[in-house]
């Protein structure tokens, strides 16, 4: 066993694990993060997508010693008081999913793509997803919903007046 | 799918995971990015007694100047690499060959040395590295430095010249500052192995090929480099009809595997289209 | 009514919990749990000689290891046969564990229960099992030869041979002046959804229950299963269908062995245990659908009209039949489409062979059947030099001839007749849609620029709806809270919204106040489960019927509270009011209070239906003998017979001269699924549907090697279409209520991807210039197909040597079909002339 210290959605944990134990399985089985869950087991599905220190990876392919030391942000640190992330709300209300079994994944990598591009093209949203599969959706929705969010962010930033990108900053405090 | 059990240990020098893998002979793997070897333990291809991981060592991340070479560190991940201007700058190829790698999140965690060392003939750094003629260091037991030329790095499928107890260190790439640079990659989905790709850069004086340099991808067991395509290329202009008739031969003695995607045949025919189009793309044509 | 809600497209109830990790799938249940691990036959067809599990009763952990030995009574014994058919002579199921046979790869052996699933595949790794391995049985053609058997006592490993015939096809075949044959390939894809099987069980030791949670399209067959297999009363078993991650037809197969052998361990250990399929066992030990070989000879006359159709196909079903044959039934019947087929037959043959097993995928036959009358289609309009949409519309049944009955019988042994449909107005509608009758401009600018582009079409009729029936079960608590439960289950079509909207709708609540729960044995013991398109027709309309019955007697007691009469009554947000003056009112929380006759004040709102609260009439009992206490109404509805929906698909396709790379630039859909409840939902259905129509046309394919190995089981292998791959979906909608129905409604779940291979086949030939005959298709086959219709081997389609001849003169493309921003299309890929392949329709710039 070896003992690893994550910081998992702004709180901190200190756990003894397996060295195989995979940083899915340590959020949903020792931490109760069911929130991100496993779709393909090769990391071909982004289903278990999370952000280790702000940026995407796939969870299921990842150790849970590896993250040792490192910040983890869950589809369940996302929202924040009560209010759903813009990309959270824009899934809603685009109906971006059905079964909502690759949500969690889907939405965390759609945010990845908008820290970096926060006004990216329909190819580029595309491009961005392509590690993260949908059974249901057919994708239309959803990337009509990464649009949708990308220009919710936009312009709440440019109202704010803050140049901060808004994903991090909501990822950050969460 | 859940690994079989293994120890763990984690470095942070070069020298400590030496001496790991010294200690652990062949009962250890190296852990790099983990994006292709967590899926074959998960599958239990492979049930190491010891993972060694790279990834807190800092002396093999990032990218460095080092006169008419770039140095990029073997646990540099591919998203680093893409994001480093000194990679789009003097090895723009390496740079359009790992933007297609899989998808971010796996970008964000695969490392160009693991890829490099993982030696899949699918892969999609191999080819570039072989073109733009990189030099490869290799640490052994001991500490003790060589240096492989890509030419020989690459052994057979899933082999290559790093041996047991040796470490890839650094990715030595001559820079190829202004060369123009091209990786067609043919995939069926985004997120798949190269069926067949090309990585091809080319220097181009008045539209005249200059230089050239081609490396095929899932064309035999190890990535390829096509010399006489990129000697028919020189001195040719960069027009459709001359490069098509110096690529021609480009599929000539490879032996590219037949799988659910395509036959041998298919493949061969797929490489001397998509050098054409590298090739053309590379000079700007 | 306030807000319309019905027909609205209201943003769905299920969605919060969902985009915040909210959701609870099988596997977010019992983190308690014992898990349990299968060994699985890694070969197709041997005898188990011998299992040692020695090596693994020491690993630190494991609780349990059972083999076929072990299992006590009918948990021994085969698995049942769902759905039996006279025609099924040869019917065979397997084992929950395998008992001295195995006939496919994965096929379950030994069950480990262990702490975790981790010790558990630890354990796996170290039981030893010895086979003999036997003859393989793999692929269609090594199936019908029956050389080897699968089965000893199936000859010719046919499970199932059916014929039906309406009118006499040999002499109509005999008087058509034309005569076509075409022999059609269509191979193995599966549901795939993104979360696998599931079992999670519970005994409950002090009152001898069970309680069990399945990733599952049926909770009430699983539960009667489950209580069948263990020799429990049906009282003692409970099953719940959590949040499902999508199913597809894969979870309406049951009981699959893992469900009987959980919830079996579960109580023998006295501990929960869990089992979650991975992603390889879900390859190799769920099930598949598609495999058919097909032989179409149609007869018809100079206007392209069907005299006369004699279909024969033979259909892979795997190793057993447990869901009977459903699938090719279904084929059988549903490839008549919107056609008069005249005189028609159809015969096939159900074969086993040693692959993992076959039941229904959305589309359920259907894909396979319209891509054989579609091609057939194409071949007609091709022979004859005529337009292939034109084609069509003379062989449609037309609107005046509805209800139309095909004299056969269909999947739920019920006559084969179509309610309702404008087939005509469908096909106008798309071809306006897709730009049909410009596409001869947009092709030859194309052509002009060295690109092939082909349009494809197809349609299809979809019976949805089958009975036997559905209940919904409405409550109404004293807060004004709707309860709402239906049996059947949810793998993401937003049943909490749709059947909300219905409630809000019928009975003028808030669509906020109405809470629906779906798959819960508990709330709902009698249902039958989501599959053939059918939950919204079935579980809406019983829900409908409920909720009329609620109204009533809402309006009943409201009315003796308010002295007024029950017509005069209205229900509006959730209050009862006279109509006109609407101060004059009274809530449906408080309607519920009255509703039940209370001894206990037990809080303030139920002191008013205490028995001193007020006036009642000392001579009648405080219920009345035909009344039951309680705001709550329950129905079912139970049709004669299923419900018809349909929809016209087109795209058009462009593929590389010289890579035979295949890009989907438009892709077009009309959908004619009746009344729509929710036309968010209903589109998001169709373009699930589409996407997976593509990859069944483009991508997906189950590679068997002749030993029985599956060679892409696993998503790095087999091939599914990412957001990259999938085009944008145009989707317009025809409204044809259907008449059989209080709602007028009709499924739309598997609509979307059943003509897609049709469709794209029908677009590539165009583009190719010969017929394609085999989907799914990969780049390297057409191009492989090029070579070989270079060398003459394959024929040149008759309108390819006609527009060789007769070029169009070039003109600008119609606006509409100006090139769309397809994902598929790298605006970065150089274009070759076409100079490799000697396609007929080859025109390339200098």
């Amino acid at each position: 066993m070896t003992r690893i210290h994550v910081t998992v959605d702004g709180v901190a944990y200190s756990d003894e694990v397996e060295p195989r134990t995979l940083l899915v399985h340590y959020l949903r089985q020792s931490l109760g993060k069911t929130g991100t869950v496993v779709g393909c087991d090769t990391s071909n599905c982004g289903a278990c997508t999370v952000h280790l220190d702000g940026v995407s990876v796939k969870s299921c392919n990842v150790l849970a010693v590896q993250a040792d030391g490192h910040e983890v942000t869950t589809i369940e640190g996302l929202a924040e008081d009560g209010q759903l992330h813009p990309v959270q709300q824009a899934f809603h209300e685009c109906h971006a999913l059905q079964c909502g079994y690759c949500t969690p994944g889907m939405i965390m990598q759609a945010c990845d793509v908008l820290k970096d591009n926060p006004d990216p093209t329909e190819a580029e949203i595309r491009e961005g997803l392509e590690g993260n599969l949908c059974r249901c959706t057919g994708y239309h929705n959803i990337v009509k919903a990464v649009q949708q969010a990308a220009g919710q962010m936009r312009s709440a930033s440019s109202g704010s007046g803050e140049t901060a990108d808004a994903t991090e900053a909501a990822e950050v405090s969460a | 799918m859940i690994p079989a059990s293994f120890d763990y240990v984690a470095p942070t020098t070069v020298d400590e995971a030496l001496a790991a893998l010294a200690e652990h002979g062949d009962d250890a793997k190296v852990l790099a990015g983990g994006q292709s070897l967590l899926p074959i333990l998960r599958m239990r291809l492979n049930a190491p007694g010891v993972v060694v991981d790279l990834g807190r060592i800092p002396d093999l991340q990032g990218v460095c100047d080092d006169g008419d070479h770039i140095v990029i560190g073997a646990m540099t991940t591919y998203a680093a690499v893409l994001a480093d201007d000194l990679v789009s700058t003097h090895a723009s190829l390496l740079s359009k060959a790992v933007a297609t790698v899989a998808d971010p999140q796996i970008r964000h965690r695969g490392t160009l040395g693991g890829a490099l060392v993982h030696a899949d003939p699918a892969g999609d750094v191999g080819a570039p590295v072989l073109a733009l003629g990189a030099e490869l260091v290799v640490a052994g037991p001991g500490g003790q430095t060589r240096t492989v030329t890509a030419d020989d790095f690459f052994e057979d499928l899933f082999t290559t010249a790093v041996g047991e107890g040796e470490l890839l260190t650094q990715i030595r790439i001559p820079k190829h500052t202004g060369w123009g640079a091209h990786y067609e990659k043919f995939v069926r989905v985004s997120h798949q192995w190269s069926i067949v790709a090309v990585a091809a850069t080319v220097r181009s004086e008045g539209g005249t090929i200059a230089e050239a340099r081609v490396g095929l991808t899932n064309m035999g067991s190890t990535p390829l480099r096509a010399v006489s395509v990129e000697n028919a290329l020189v001195g040719q202009p960069a027009t459709d009809e001359a490069i098509r008739a110096a690529v021609a031969s480009v599929a000539d003695g490879t032996n590219p595997p037949s799988d659910l995607n395509g036959d041998s045949d298919y493949r061969r025919h797929l490489a001397t289209v998509l050098t054409r189009r590298a090739v053309l793309a590379a000079a700007g044509a | 009514m306030t807000t319309q809600m019905f027909g609205a497209p209201i943003r769905r109830k299920e969605d919060p919990r969902l985009v915040t990790g909210g959701g609870r799938y099988l596997d977010d249940l019992g983190n308690d749990a014992l898990a349990a691990a299968f060994v699985r036959s890694p070969h197709a067809h041997a005898r188990v000689v011998d299992i040692d599990a020695s090596g693994a009763v020491d690993v630190e952990g494991v609780v349990a290891i059972y083999t076929h030995e072990d299992l006590p009574g009918a948990v021994g014994e085969p698995l049942p046969l769902l759905i039996p058919h006279p025609t099924l002579t040869h019917g065979r199921t397997g084992y929950a564990l395998a008992k001295d046979e195995v006939n496919h790869v994965g096929e379950p052996v030994v069950m480990v229960v262990a702490t975790d699933r981790y010790v558990a595949e630890d354990a796996c790794q170290r039981i030893r099992v010895t086979y003999e391995q036997l003859p393989v049985v793999v692929g269609i053609e090594k199936a019908r030869d029956g050389e080897a058997l699968v089965h000893d006592d199936v000859p010719g490993n046919v499970a199932a041979h059916m014929t039906q015939e309406v009118g006499d096809v040999e002499a109509a075949m005999a008087r058509a002046p034309h005569h076509l044959t075409l022999d059609l390939d269509i191979e193995r894809s599966a549901c795939t959804p993104m979360e696998g099987k599931g079992v999670y069980a519970r005994w409950d030791a002090e009152r001898d229950e069970l309680r069990m949670y399945s990733s599952t399209q049926t909770s009430t067959g699983v539960r009667a299963a489950v209580a069948a297999k263990l020799g429990l009363p049906l009282q003692k078993v409970e099953c719940i269908a959590p949040d499902v991650g999508g199913g597809f037809g894969v979870k309406i197969m049951h009981p699959w062995p893992e469900e009987v052998l959980v919830p079996w361990a579960a109580r023998l250990i006295g501990q929960p245990v869990k089992w979650v399929e991975d992603r390889r066992e879900h390859f190799i030990s769920s099930a598949h659908e598609r495999g058919q070989l097909q032989r179409v000879t149609v007869g018809f006359d100079d206007d392209g009209r069907v005299l006369a159709l004699d279909v024969k196909f033979w259909h892979d079903n795997g190793a057993y039949t447990p869901y009977g044959i459903i699938v090719p039934i279904i084929t059988s019947t549903q490839l008549l489409g919107p056609y008069k087929p005249g005189a028609y037959r159809c015969e096939f043959w159900s074969l086993y062979t040693n692959t993992v097993l076959v039941t229904p995928y959305r589309g359920a036959g259907r894909p396979q059947g319209c891509f054989a009358m579609e091609r057939t289609m194409d071949s007609i309009a091709d022979t004859l030099g005529l337009d292939r949409a034109e084609v069509r519309a003379r062989n449609f049944i037309l609107p005046e001839e509805m209800p139309y009955d095909h004299g056969l019988l269909f999947q739920d042994g019920r006559p084969l007749k179509y309610d309702s449909g404008d087939f005509p107005a469908s096909l106008a509608k798309l071809k306006a849609l897709v730009g049909w009758d410009d596409f001869a401009a947009y092709r030859a600018a194309a052509e002009a620029e060295g690109r092939k582009v082909g349009l494809g079409i197809g349609c299809y009729v979809e019976g949805t709806g089958v009975g036997p029936y559905e209940g919904g079960h409405i409550q109404i608590e004293t807060s004004g809270r709707v309860n709402v439960s239906t049996g059947l289950t949810s793998q993401g079509q937003g049943h909490e919204t749709v059947f909300a909207q219905i409630v809000a709708e019928e009975l003028g609540v808030r669509l906020e106040d109405v809470h629906v729960t779906t798959g819960d044995t508990r709330r709902m013991p009698y249902a039958v489960g989501t599959f053939a398109s059918r939950a919204a027709v079935m579980s809406g309309n019983a829900i409908a019927l409920a909720a009329r019955n609620v109204r009533a007697k809402a309006l009943r007691i409201a009315a003796d509270a308010l002295e007024v009469s029950p017509d005069d009554l209205e229900i509006v947000d959730g209050t009862v009011r006279v109509k006109g003056a609407p101060t004059t009112s009274i809530s449906l929380g408080t309607v519920s209070v009255l509703s039940n006759p209370l001894r206990y004040a037990f809080d303030e709102a139920a002191r008013a239906a205490t028995q001193f609260a007020g006036t009642f009439d000392p001579d009648k009992p405080p219920v009345a003998d035909d009344d039951e206490p309680g705001l709550e109404g329950k129905d079912f509805y139970s049709p004669t017979q299923a419900t018809f929906a349909n929809g016209m698909h087109a795209a058009i396709v462009e593929t590389d001269p010289v890579t035979a790379e295949i890009r989907i630039l438009r892709y077009c859909v009309i959908h004619d699924c009746g009344t729509m409840i929710n036309p968010m939902i209903v589109e998001g259905q169709v373009h699930g549907g589409v996407a997976q129509g593509v990859g069944g046309a483009l991508y997906e394919r189950m590679a068997y090697d002749e030993s029985g190995q599956l060679l892409n089981a696993s998503f790095m292998d087999f091939l599914m279409p990412y957001a990259s791959e999938v085009p944008t979906v145009e989707a317009d909608h025809l409204e044809t209520p259907s008449p059989l129905n209080p709602l007028g409604i009709k499924g739309a779940g598997e609509a979307g991807c059943i003509p897609v291979s049709a469709v794209i086949a029908s677009a590539i030939e165009d583009a190719e210039g010969f017929p394609i005959t085999r989907m799914p298709i990969s780049p390297s086959e057409l191009w492989d197909l090029r070579r070989r219709h270079a060398g003459g081997e394959v024929p040149s389609l008759h309108r390819a040597l006609h527009r060789a001849l007769h070029r169009a003169p070039h003109r600008a493309p119609h606006p509409g079909l100006g090139r769309p921003t397809s994902p598929a299309t790298p605006a970065t890929t150089p274009r070759d002339g076409s100079t490799t392949t000697a396609a007929v329709t080859k025109e390339t710039p200098a």
